[in-house]
């Protein structure tokens, strides 16, 4: 566990130093962009100064991760605001989005599975399998496109786009997150699909299956006792990893929605050369997926009672 | 009454044939005993009995249970065979769910089957009776032993309380000794709960220790059946007498070259592995192999005999170069070398031929490919010597020059053993080192596997160290024998001496763990 | 492989064949397509498939099969190209972690974790900021993704050949882990990568359409299928038609080439002999 832990640290310092190494060979002065080309050498070097652009980049660096640790991102130059308040509020539509796209995709792939290995090699099984295959090769924000065109400009069920803050209207806030969660959740649900088919089908062909309907279950008593269990694990694992290409993929389906999420928050850091924004937001990022690996890991440590003892 | 009745039973999948006309009869309070090599369908027998063939098989004939055809609903034959039929299978590893606690899933055979008692009463005591402790049942199967599975499993076959037990080779993922002992378990719980048995094995002396009466498969069909002493005895058709014969080992040819000087002297090897954890928290390392001293004498062979994890393993790859001795060292000749500084002109006298002759080929390269590996060792040599020693090597086993061009899985395991065999002469070594030469094959081949190596060793001027748990084998092949136990070496002695007056209680326990010969 | 493997497993042929004619279609556009895709005509946009554009015009009045021919091939190309950074750095590196072990298995795995924590996104993201965007961006942000995956994947396959004996048998002929890497464990996990290469070109060429969608990949004057989607996202409300193109040809493709590396994974996994009896001797 202590080890774990340790291991997720050192990942995180590492991709800090990346990210910090990266965005610190930009050519170009950021306080000369920000004042502009005809500002004075005294008032660029003075600003140099002010945003510690002075220092080496040790320090710099170290100062970073401190100010990190402590909560503080920095004070983005061209918003002239925290970047922590930014970035947070930024996450109060990506990480429901996530959550919301995650929860659909468990909803509708994991049934999926297990009924298409219920019923493998009949009709109903290639039915669901080819439906995952086309699933999966969809792109999540052009589906999104899909479904602006259908429910909202054709039927009028739901808005096109844009998001009405949480405070404001909580139904109207979920309103909005409803068809960008689908969109995302499509793709998900067909891998889960697949996925969950796979594993149960493996676990079908076991030894213990065998001994189960042995002790007098009929096969399908028999999976659905000890196999689904034994076939969480796998699946598992792709949930973690699904859970990080989901925050990855917000960022683009907001796009198609134009919500105000992390995403947009990093495409105008960009343009703006607001390094200090690109350095927190992308933090972030890696934080999220770092952190869901973790709790995958532990999950699965504590699903699987093999792998809690240090040595067999 | 019988029990079970089986008549004119064909089980095919697609068009193969697997099982053809098979039929025989088991009394009630029966021991009966199915013997059979690999693709005989003696398992598939066995599973078409409580119904457990899979979906893909095409049945036809009939299987009467106790009078009754065996029902056709799936829920039926499945409530049926928790009832009445308790399973022991070969691999409990895999047998048992790695999620579920151990107890537990016996409870759950109790459940199911709706058998009067509390589990709490009825689980410790189905433990007690076959051996196990209460502590036992909270544990996870990967926490226990081998033996200690085969156990929980046959405490889960009989939790139903049923009236035929089925034990599809419930001992041979086993070592020698919890073997004997779970054979006598099985015998003791039939005996004890006048249940039916039907034994189901390769291993003809286990079925002749065990079974009143037998039968015997080959590819599909019963070649034989009757009381055992009469089918062991004095079988009527070749296939029996063969494994019959088989099970017996064939005695060295009393022509052999005298044992000389020593070739191999080991000279206090230790091997210690270091154990996990950081700095202080380190554990103790674990020690494999502890100040083993021997030496084999030029033409001998010398076998090394011990259950699983005394460390005859780690000994015998530190002896061909495979791992390094933590302390002391190895003679081969005038060379001292503690493993895996091995001089490269030195490790082409020293061969190994490995247990699994599945495993020992690589796929993708042709056997002739595969055989002349090792002749890297030798240095620079022409192709017409290459291929000279090529086809010395495979024509000394008996095989021919055309199958270097085929690929491993063209051949079947005796044949592969062969091929293993080829590749260790390729060299033309002194010493070579057997690891379980003949325990992954099918009986009616182990026989001509031994000859060969007792042929080669004198044609040859071979000296041998045989690792083996079969004391069969080594008895028939060996001059010396060493046992070993936790990484020493315990005893020591010529065969017949071990056998008839063992001194220390591992080799005692060795001992009696061996099953009577057949007839 | 032999015509007896293609004609017992249909998808793997339907797989191929579809990934063929995709590929050679954008291949084609190198040296000709109906229409130059430069050729901007305002007053042809928006016209309806059929007649002498066979897919209609876009915004601009370009030929929207042309722009599809080329598009296809970008795609390909980007994630070929970002497969080939995977199986270059990945699969030496997994090798290496399986064959050596010890220090070298940690700095790869440490790597690896590293690698896996930074979304194809993320990466482009970074690069961008640092040189602006482009399909070389994508390239390397895609690439760099893939070498995680193809290390795990060699190292996984390598690791359960390092067990078996012929690997033992040849260290006892004296090969060096260098070459027993090179000689025994490489060919045998060659299937693996392939059935994962296949499986990462296809999550490429959805990679590269995400990427150039929000600006990050492929930059005009180029084409690409997501940058086809990312004009189209102005005006797809009025005209569907401009994203159903591209979005129906990624998602043909796609599919093509999951089918191709599922055949292929059936085709050259003995595993999948399913007879009923899996437990060994009968």
């Amino acid at each position: 566990m202590l080890r774990r832990l340790i291991g997720f640290a050192v990942t995180l310092l590492l991709a800090a130093a990346v990210i910090f190494l990266l965005l610190d060979l930009l050519p170009g002065d950021p306080a000369r962009f920000i004042l502009g080309i005809n500002a004075s050498a005294e008032a660029v070097a003075a600003l140099r100064t002010q945003l510690g652009l002075d220092a080496p980049a040790h320090e710099r660096f170290l100062g970073w991760v401190w100010g990190m640790l402590h909560g503080d991102f920095g004070v983005s130059v061209t918003q002239r605001a925290p970047v922590a308040a930014l970035i947070a509020e930024r996450l109060a539509v990506t990480l429901p989005l996530t959550l919301i796209a995650m929860a659909i995709s468990m909803a509708v792939g994991l049934p999926i599975g297990i009924l298409a290995a219920r019923r493998r090699g009949k009709a109903t099984d290639t039915a669901l399998m080819v439906l995952a295959q086309t699933g999966v090769a969809i792109p999540n924000f052009w589906f999104g496109m899909l479904l602006t065109l259908l429910f909202a400009v054709t039927l009028r069920w739901l808005p096109p786009g844009g998001f009405t803050p949480w405070q404001e209207d909580g139904w109207a806030a979920l309103r909005g997150l409803i068809m960008p969660g689908l969109a995302l959740a499509l793709p998900q649900a067909s891998i889960l699909a697949r996925v969950m088919r796979t594993a149960l089908v493996d676990v079908t062909g076991q030894d213990f299956i065998r001994t189960a309907r042995a002790k007098g279950m009929t096969l399908g008593e028999a999976v659905w006792r000890h196999g689904v269990r034994n076939a969480f694990l796998p699946v598992l694992t792709i949930l973690g990893l699904q859970f990080a290409f989901l925050i990855a993929g917000t960022i683009i389906v907001e796009n198609v929605f134009y919500l105000p999420g992390l995403g947009r928050l990093i495409f105008t850091a960009i343009s703006e050369r607001d390094l200090v924004l690109v350095r927190g937001a992308t933090i972030v990022l890696v934080l999220a997926v770092t952190l869901t690996m973790l709790l995958v890991d532990l999950a699965y440590g504590l699903v699987d009672p093999r792998l809690r003892e240090r040595r067999a | 009454m019988a029990l079970v009745e089986i008549e004119g039973l064909n089980i095919a999948f697609g068009a193969r044939r697997v099982i053809d006309g098979l039929t025989l009869r088991i009394g009630k309070g029966e021991r009966f005993g199915l013997i059979g090599e690999s693709g005989s369908g003696k398992s598939l027998t066995a599973l078409a009995i409580a119904g457990l063939l899979p979906e893909t098989a095409q049945v036809e004939g009939s299987i009467r249970f106790d009078g009754a055809p065996l029902p056709a609903s799936e829920r039926a034959m499945a409530r049926l065979r928790g009832k009445r039929i308790g399973m022991v299978f070969q691999e409990p590893m895999t047998a048992l769910n790695p999620l579920m606690r151990v107890g537990d899933q016996v409870a759950e055979a109790m459940r199911l089957t709706e058998t009067a008692g509390a589990p709490q009463i009825e689980v410790p005591n189905l433990f007690a009776e076959v051996g196990l402790e209460l502590a036992h049942a909270h544990r996870f199967p990967h926490q226990l032993s081998g033996g200690q599975r085969q156990r929980a499993m046959i405490a889960m076959a009989l939790a139903g309380k049923p009236e035929l037990m089925i034990a599809d080779e419930p001992t041979s993922a086993l070592d020698v000794i919890t073997q004997r002992k779970v054979l006598d378990l099985i015998a003791e719980v039939c005996t004890r709960r006048q249940m039916t048995l039907l034994f189901i094995s390769h291993d003809i002396k286990a079925v002749g220790a065990l079974c009143a009466r037998v039968a015997v498969m080959q590819a599909g069909r019963l070649v034989e059946q009757g009381k055992t002493a009469a089918v062991l005895g004095a079988p009527r058709v070749d296939y029996t007498r063969r494994l019959v014969a088989a099970s017996r080992m064939p005695k060295r040819p009393p022509a052999r070259p005298p044992i000389g000087t020593p070739l191999l002297s080991v000279e206090g090897v230790t091997r210690d592995y270091a154990q996990g954890g950081l700095l202080w928290w380190r554990e103790k390392p674990l020690r494999a192999v502890d100040g083993v001293r021997f030496a084999v004498g030029k033409a001998e062979c010398l076998a090394i005999v011990g259950p699983s994890g005394c460390g005859k393993t780690t000994l015998a790859r530190m002896i061909v170069g495979l791992d390094t001795a933590t302390a002391g060292q190895m003679r081969l000749g005038e060379t001292a070398y503690r493993g895996t500084d091995l001089p490269p002109r030195r490790r082409a006298d020293v061969s190994l031929v490995f247990q699994d002759p599945f495993g020992s080929f690589d796929p993708r390269m042709t056997v002739g490919d595969s055989i002349g590996e090792p002749l890297r060792l030798l240095g620079r040599i022409g192709a017409g010597e290459r291929r000279a020693r090529l086809v010395e090597a495979i024509e000394a086993v008996g095989m021919e020059t055309a199958m270097l061009e085929r690929y491993p899985h063209e051949f079947s395991g005796g044949q592969r053993q062969r091929l293993a065999i080829a590749r260790a002469l390729v060299t033309r070594p002194r010493l070579v080192v057997l690891d379980e030469p003949v325990s992954a094959l099918d009986m009616s081949v182990r026989g001509e596997v031994l000859a060969l190596l007792a042929r080669l060793q004198a044609d040859h001027d071979l000296t041998y160290v045989i690792i083996s748990h079969d004391l069969d084998m080594i008895g028939a092949m060996a001059d010396r024998v060493l046992v070993m136990d936790a990484g020493r070496i315990v005893e020591e002695g010529r065969p017949a001496e071990l056998f008839a007056h063992p001194q220390h209680p591992l080799t005692r326990a060795l001992m009696a763990a061996r099953l009577p010969e057949v007839a | 492989m032999s015509w007896r493997h293609l004609t017992r497993h249909p998808s793997l042929t339907i797989g191929l064949a579809m990934t063929l004619v995709f590929a050679l279609t954008g291949l084609a556009s190198l040296v000709w397509t109906p229409y130059p895709i430069g050729d901007i005509a305002i007053a042809r946009r928006f016209l309806a498939p059929g007649g002498p554009h066979w897919l209609g015009t876009d915004h601009l009045g370009r030929d929207l099969f042309s722009l599809v021919m080329s598009g296809t091939l970008t795609s390909f190309v980007i994630a070929a190209l970002a497969v080939a950074i995977g199986i270059g750095i990945g699969v030496p590196m997994g090798l290496a972690a399986a064959a050596w072990g010890g220090p070298v298995e940690w700095v790869v795995l440490r790597i690896s974790d590293l690698t896996f924590a930074f979304p194809a996104v993320i990466v482009a993201i970074l690069i961008t900021t640092l040189s602006g965007p482009g399909a070389l961006n994508a390239i390397v942000a895609i690439g760099v993704f893939n070498i995680p995956v193809f290390a795990r994947v060699a190292r996984g396959g390598a690791l359960s050949i390092a067990t078996l004996d012929f690997v033992a048998a040849a260290r006892l002929a004296g090969l060096g882990k260098a070459a027993i890497a090179l000689k025994h464990l490489l060919p045998n996990i060659l299937s693996l990568v392939i059935v994962q290469g296949t499986i990462q070109l296809s999550l490429g060429i959805l990679a590269e359409a995400g990427l150039s969608y929000i600006g990050l990949g492929t930059q005009p004057p180029a084409t690409s299928l997501g940058l086809m989607l990312r004009d189209a996202q102005s005006l797809f409300l009025i005209h569907p038609w401009l994203s159903l193109v591209p979005g129906l040809t990624i998602v043909a493709i796609v599919i093509a080439l999951n089918l191709a590396g599922d055949g292929l994974r059936d085709a050259l996994d003995p595993r999948l002999r399913r007879e009923g009896l899996s437990h060994g001797a009968g």
